[in-house]
């Protein structure tokens, strides 16, 4: 990757990270780590990857993204909000009574949002009736969800995993965050989805190991994908839960609760820290 | 009068849809022989998706392709459309107000032999608390029909259930104007008001032959749409006879009685007698044979009337 290219994602992901950040500290409320581990995927599918244009949020041929873990909203507002579909201040004030920002995306309400999201396991099922309907109607649009490790731990998941093979949906990419933790610990501890990979391949999709911090690793993935014909593609992207924030990295406890005062303020000194380098 | 099931009518009307609307797309969930959706998977195979035995999956990849600006039928049975898949049908079709309309057959207990697993009695009490949700119980062949065209002319989700019986067609296919959120007000009555829906309904115009026997001049109204109901309709029901009895193949929890009572109790309230599956799940047994079992006929419409005329005041 051109080295210019590689500081304007860096750079992008670090302001989402700072965003969601504020949005999650102001709301006293949110989910911090996830929204973190996945900054670096959604800087990329935004700024690099998709086809979009935040003048036309609803334009038919759009690229479309569904965020199937509808938990790291802060992370995907702080992305939309920089790609200019809505003013920065409405992520500060997200998850508050009458803003705009839900506490899970809401697609009637905000424009970029393509699919209400927030029950597990749902997203990737919209994500398959979105690719399918580009296969049944002839258009080029392409597809990508987002999803949790956690969330592999939903049933549903594997109902679309077996749709989207099915029906060869080669236009559907999914990313796994594989930050390893959800709410009530380690995923191997709670009730382990592993092994990821394989259960994908097993699943009949092609199947890209990814470091999710990478930009390299992540831009050659989603290069890869679209070379894939007959299948859908799955992202694992191994990641850090609450990555670029020191005391949030790798700790279930930031899976769902607001920093106070003093911890924001830490956060933001590591992000900014972090910026500069 | 020629019998035929309301499913039927679904299959049908779905392939004359496929005909007028190109963005139409049809899905089911492994029943497409029962829930007829067949007839449109033979006349337009591409726009046929089936999902598999996962229900689940099947409501949100409708959702998904309605973002798509499709209007997309997703099939079941009642039971796995509204019951198994009820959370997916909430929040992937209902909060976002998607375009999908979720084709329940096999509604109530009149699936007869297969038994409690397979009868739904709750689903309309379900679906009611969805926002937004229509949901349309049609009566008859050429009700059931017209309500899935219209549904199909609709911006937003609809319920439609249907039932796996053949039973008697009252109305007239090629005059049978249908307005989604009207009832229907079939016959006048001074004593009392029976509010029917579904196959009920036509027990309903029976019930009101057996009373009339007695002297008792009762007025029907058919309910198609139970959300959103015709509170006018029943208000005025209300105000006039000063009795209601309504009749559903459905539990008397949540479904067309609760809806009644809920749409007069504030404007005209009056008694309310609810004729319906009570608290308690079904069994196996012939349809028929289950209906009289669990008290959904005009003798017992007729009875439950007569006894509940000592309410009035």
């Amino acid at each position: 990757m051109e080295e210019q290219q590689l500081r304007m994602l860096k750079k992008t992901a670090n302001r989402i990270r700072q965003m969601a950040l504020e949005g999650i500290y102001n709301a006293k409320s949110g989910h911090p780590g996830g929204s973190l581990s996945a900054a670096d995927i959604l800087a990329y599918l935004y700024f690099a990857e998709m086809k979009v244009d935040p003048q036309q949020p609803k334009a038919p041929e759009r690229d479309r993204f569904v965020l199937s873990k509808g938990h790291a909203a802060p992370a995907l507002y702080a992305t939309l909000a920089l790609k200019g579909y809505f003013p920065a201040e409405e992520v500060a004030r997200l998850r508050q009574l009458g803003a705009m920002l839900q506490g899970h995306p809401d697609m009637k309400g905000t424009p970029g949002v393509d699919m209400s999201t927030g029950s597990l396991g749902q997203g990737i099922s919209a994500a398959c009736g979105m690719a399918k309907a580009a296969k049944i109607a002839g258009k080029d649009y392409r597809t990508y969800a987002l999803l949790g490790d956690g969330e592999l731990e939903e049933g549903q998941v594997w109902e679309a995993a077996m749709f989207a093979a099915h029906y060869g949906l080669d236009n559907l990419v999914a990313v796994v965050d594989w930050n390893g933790l959800q709410i009530d610990g380690n995923v191997t501890d709670v009730c382990s989805p592993l092994p990821i990979a394989e259960k994908f391949r097993a699943f009949q999709w092609h199947v890209i190991e990814i470091d999710g911090h990478d930009f390299d690793q992540i831009a050659a993935a989603f290069a890869e994908a679209r070379t894939v014909k007959g299948k859908p593609t799955a992202i694992v992207a191994k990641t850090v839960k609450g990555k670029g924030v020191s005391f949030m990295e790798n700790q279930a406890a930031w899976h769902g609760a607001a920093p106070s005062a003093d911890l924001y303020a830490q956060a933001m000194q590591d992000l900014k820290a972090l910026e500069e380098m | 009068m020629a019998n035929k099931a309301t499913r039927e009518a679904y299959g049908d009307a779905l392939k004359l849809l496929g005909e007028k609307y190109q963005n139409l797309i049809v899905m089911d969930a492994d029943l497409s022989k029962s829930t007829k959706t067949e007839v449109f998977a033979k006349a337009y195979p591409d726009r046929f998706v089936n999902a598999g035995i996962a229900e689940g999956n099947m409501m949100t990849v409708a959702a998904g392709m309605a973002t798509a600006g499709n209007i997309v039928f997703a099939s079941s049975f009642a039971m796995f459309a509204a019951g198994r898949a009820f959370e997916q049908v909430r929040n992937s079709i209902g909060y976002p107000h998607l375009n999908v309309k979720i084709g329940a057959t096999h509604a109530g207990i009149s699936v007869g032999e297969d038994g409690a697993t397979h009868q739904c009695n709750e689903d309309i009490a379900l679906m009611r608390t969805i926002p937004g949700m229509v949901i349309i119980n049609p009566a008859d062949y050429a009700e059931a029909k017209a309500a899935v065209l219209a549904a199909a002319a609709y911006d937003g989700p609809v319920y439609l259930r249907f039932g796996r019986l053949a039973v008697p067609m009252f109305n007239d296919e090629a005059t049978y104007k249908f307005e989604m959120g009207k009832g229907v007000r079939l016959a006048e009555g001074r004593d009392l008001t029976i509010v029917a829906t579904g196959l009920m309904v036509n027990e309903a115009i029976q019930a009101r032959e057996l009373l009339a026997q007695d002297g008792i001049d009762a007025a029907v109204i058919n309910i198609h749409t139970i959300k959103p109901i015709d509170r006018e309709l029943l208000v005025d029901a209300a105000r006039r006879t000063g009795l209601l009895v309504t009749a559903e193949e459905h539990s008397i929890i949540g479904g067309l009685g609760s809806a009644v009572m809920e749409a007069i109790s504030e404007e005209a309230p009056v008694p309310v007698v609810r004729v319906g599956v009570n608290d308690e799940f079904g069994k196996s047994g012939k349809a028929e044979a289950l209906l009289e079992a669990f008290g959904l006929t005009a003798a017992n419409i007729a009875r439950r009337a007569k006894d509940a005329l000592r309410l009035k005041k």
